[in-house]
């Protein structure tokens, strides 16, 4: 009978909470690091892609980056099929503000959409909640840019810098440490390396196992949002002393 | 005005949507109000939901996105409007004219109704890029005064509403004037 409150998603526990939400949650926690970063002049995203088997096929496209539109990307951290169905909303959604009212939508007014349909699923029962957190980067006219992290819940916050899935309280607490007031987008991509550097298993990095993304502004004062290629990853763990030696065999390799 | 008939001579034909922007309409009568309601109910919500205001051209595209659903029902609304606005963070100002086809067009002067074929041509001779509110309400003054002089039936004065970035207000305008012939 100890499942008693955890086989509906929308039904309190005797201690007021809401067993199946804490589970999609735990999920996330066992799920590829993701972080994001505010700079004065842009925000960048950084993920951790789980190389789950050396047979697996690489995806060379990103797999937990994603543009939502023009001025919004995002980072995911949890079941990759369940974010498809958020990202693909959320995409339509972006689209459809845009036709109404020909601007972009507000970063803030997206991430609640996202957040109200993730909230229903607490409360309308007969389904499980969506096992995803994001972290959105974006920029608009109202905020300039701005850094969001929703989770399973509904609930969303903005951050200075913030961090999902597996060793995020470590993540987190070395974003915090390492923070600096209006630093430089360019002073926060090493950063972010930094700190993923040291919450992921392998201490030597590559492209083949973290996703890189950035909002800034053009010269012209444009608003761009780029997925960084292999090259340009690799070229920034060396600039970071953090890159894979080739020669160097890592524990797992077949020799 | 409807047919031979003179209902109401200081009717208000415009409505604030926000703080710095104001539609004024015309056409069908019981549309107008209808719509325009419509409009201000609808941009008065999205105000309170995201406690930020819609600009000028989002509210024009707006409306024109509403007309142009309307015009492909079984009974579509027959309302023109004007739409004026000022962005209070830039302080630039914006003219929109949209007619019942859903034709959404940003202009530097427009001109709906009977009014359009007396004024238009004032206005092409006389407007620059670079004009002040002041010489506006002067090149207003001789809109008002051809009018005066070329509509066949008596003519019974305009309302005049100003749009700045400190918000709408209502003007006091001589509707009383004499216009000469020219």
């Amino acid at each position: 009978m100890s499942r008693r409150y955890d086989s509906r998603t929308t039904i309190f526990s005797p201690e007021g909470r809401l067993y199946q939400v804490e589970y999609a949650l735990e999920a996330i926690s066992h799920a590829g690091t993701a972080l994001g970063i505010l700079a004065k002049d842009g925000i960048v995203l950084a993920a951790e892609r789980k190389v789950t088997s050396k047979l697996l096929e690489q995806d060379t496209s990103a797999e937990k980056l994603y543009t939502i539109n023009d001025n919004m990307i995002c980072a995911v951290a949890g079941m990759n099929a369940d974010a498809n169905i958020l990202i693909n909303y959320a995409r339509q959604n972006a689209q459809r503000y845009l036709i109404t009212y020909n601007e972009d939508i507000p970063c803030e007014q997206l991430v609640r959409r996202l957040c109200d349909l993730k909230q229903g699923y607490t409360q309308h029962g007969g389904l499980r909640p969506f096992g995803v957190s994001f972290i959105y980067a974006g920029w608009d006219h109202l905020r300039q840019f701005q850094l969001y992290q929703s989770n399973p819940s509904g609930n969303y916050g903005g951050w200075k810098a913030t961090s999902v899935g597996a060793n995020n309280a470590s993540a987190q607490s070395l974003l915090k440490q390492d923070y600096k007031e209006d630093q430089t987008l360019q002073e926060a991509c090493a950063m972010a390396v930094k700190v993923l550097s040291k919450t992921m298993d392998s201490t030597k990095l590559s492209s083949e196992k973290i996703e890189f993304a950035t909002v800034g502004k053009t010269q012209d004062g444009k608003i761009y949002h780029h997925l960084w290629t292999a090259d340009e990853i690799d070229a920034l763990l060396r600039d970071q002393g953090l890159a894979k030696v080739d020669d160097e065999p890592e524990a797992g390799d077949i020799k | 005005m409807r047919g031979p008939t003179i209902i109401k001579a200081e009717d208000d034909k415009t409505r604030s949507l926000n703080k710095h922007t104001l539609m004024a309409f015309s056409g069908e009568a019981g549309d107008t109000i209808q719509f325009a309601d419509y409009i201000q109910a609808n941009v008065q919500l999205y105000t309170m939901r995201n406690d930020t205001e819609l600009s000028t051209p989002a509210v024009g595209n707006f409306i024109r996105g509403e007309l142009a659903r309307s015009l492909r029902s079984r009974s579509p609304y027959t309302v023109n409007l004007l739409l004026g606005g000022v962005d209070p963070a830039t302080e630039k100002p914006h003219l929109y004219w949209i007619d019942y086809l859903a034709s959404l067009a940003p202009v530097p002067y427009a001109a709906h109704g009977y009014a359009q074929y007396y004024c238009l041509s004032l206005l092409d001779k006389h407007h620059n890029p670079n004009i002040s509110l002041e010489e506006g309400m002067k090149l207003l003054e001789m809109c008002t005064d051809e009018l005066k002089r070329r509509l066949p039936i008596d003519y019974k004065g305009v309302l005049v509403k100003v749009v700045t970035k400190d918000g709408v207000k209502e003007v006091d305008f001589d509707n009383d004037r004499i216009a000469r012939a020219a």
